[in-house]
């Protein structure tokens, strides 16, 4: 039996399956992430001093960062329209670029991880670097996650556009989803944690 | 009616089709240059280093700005279906609640410095 509404959308929702279930799922996500920032405002607010963010991380790598994955999120959709519009060729040069940065990504969140530990500085060392860790640290298993899948829609999973190129087209849809939201957290942690 | 972004098997990549994408290409590079910007600006306000306060209103109210643009044209909610609003409506309550409810039990008030 297929999977059903991978293409058609169902009458009484008006939407495919795939659309509602990763839209379900960043739900949860926001509630995931939702749960740290309470804690770190909660933390915060009743610390009796609290360190500014650029006086111990790096807001240049940082800032640099941030643009690397929002240049992300405008590959993926690129990705998607390429698709849309049929080329597929095109298709695997942007999903290509946005692995590609999302490596970056990881690069300079490995700079800044190892020069923190080699400067004795661990998230048990102070509330302010626990938050920091624990929040970058779950971020940063995200971008490796929605790696994976958009890795396996470059390669392997690409195979499906020869035989469905609508169902094809929609999965990359759903994955740009997740990856679009790992950069919208980011867009808040970038201040909460480096500016603030 | 079908969902004008989901390739569905009534219209998969027609020509007309092709025009609406070349529409939302636009849009896309109009919004990479705009978060761009506001990049920018929100990095250049924490060198002012404003009161606590003052600094997060501006640089949340950046955050949300950003956020927005991403959700509305990369994540094509502007013109989503209301079962994806009405989805999002009650996480962002339930959102609100989970920040909002810790900081309630703090018995001698919310801003302590």
């Amino acid at each position: 039996m297929d999977i059903p509404y991978t293409v058609e959308v169902r009458r009484d929702t008006g939407l495919i399956n795939g659309k509602i279930g990763i839209w379900l799922f960043l739900a949860s996500e926001v509630m995931l992430f939702g749960a740290l920032f309470a804690s770190y405002i909660l933390i915060r607010t009743g610390a009796s001093t609290w360190p500014r963010g650029d006086t111990i991380l790096n807001v240049p790598l940082a800032t640099f960062n941030t643009i690397v994955l929002i240049s992300s999120s405008v590959t993926m959709v690129m990705a998607w329209a390429s698709l849309m519009r049929g080329r597929f060729g095109t298709f695997r040069i942007y999903m290509g670029a946005t692995i590609l940065l999302g490596g970056v990504f990881l690069v300079v969140k490995y700079f800044e991880y190892t020069h923190k530990f080699e400067n004795g500085l661990f998230p048990r060392t102070n509330n302010f670097l626990a938050i920091y860790f624990t929040l970058t640290g779950l971020h940063m298993l995200h971008v490796i996650g929605g790696m994976a899948v958009n890795a396996y829609l470059w390669g392997p999973g690409a195979k499906l556009w020869k035989t469905n190129p609508a169902w094809f087209t929609n999965r990359v849809e759903h994955s740009g989803l997740f990856w679009h939201f790992v950069d919208l957290v980011w867009i808040f942690l970038f201040p909460t944690l480096y500016l603030l | 009616m079908t969902s004008e972004h989901a390739a569905t098997s009534d219209h998969a990549a027609t020509s007309d089709h092709g025009a609406d994408i070349d529409r939302h290409v636009r849009v896309y590079i109009t919004v990479f240059v705009a978060l761009m910007v506001l990049t920018i600006v929100t990095v250049a306000i924490s060198r002012f280093h404003l009161p606590v306060p003052i600094a997060v209103t501006v640089a949340l109210a950046v955050a949300i700005i950003k956020g927005s643009l991403v959700a509305c044209y990369f994540m094509h909610l502007i013109s989503e279906k209301k079962l994806i609003y009405a989805v999002l409506v009650l996480t962002a309550a339930f959102f609100v609640a989970l920040l909002a409810l810790p900081v309630l039990t703090v018995h001698n008030g919310f801003w302590i410095h």
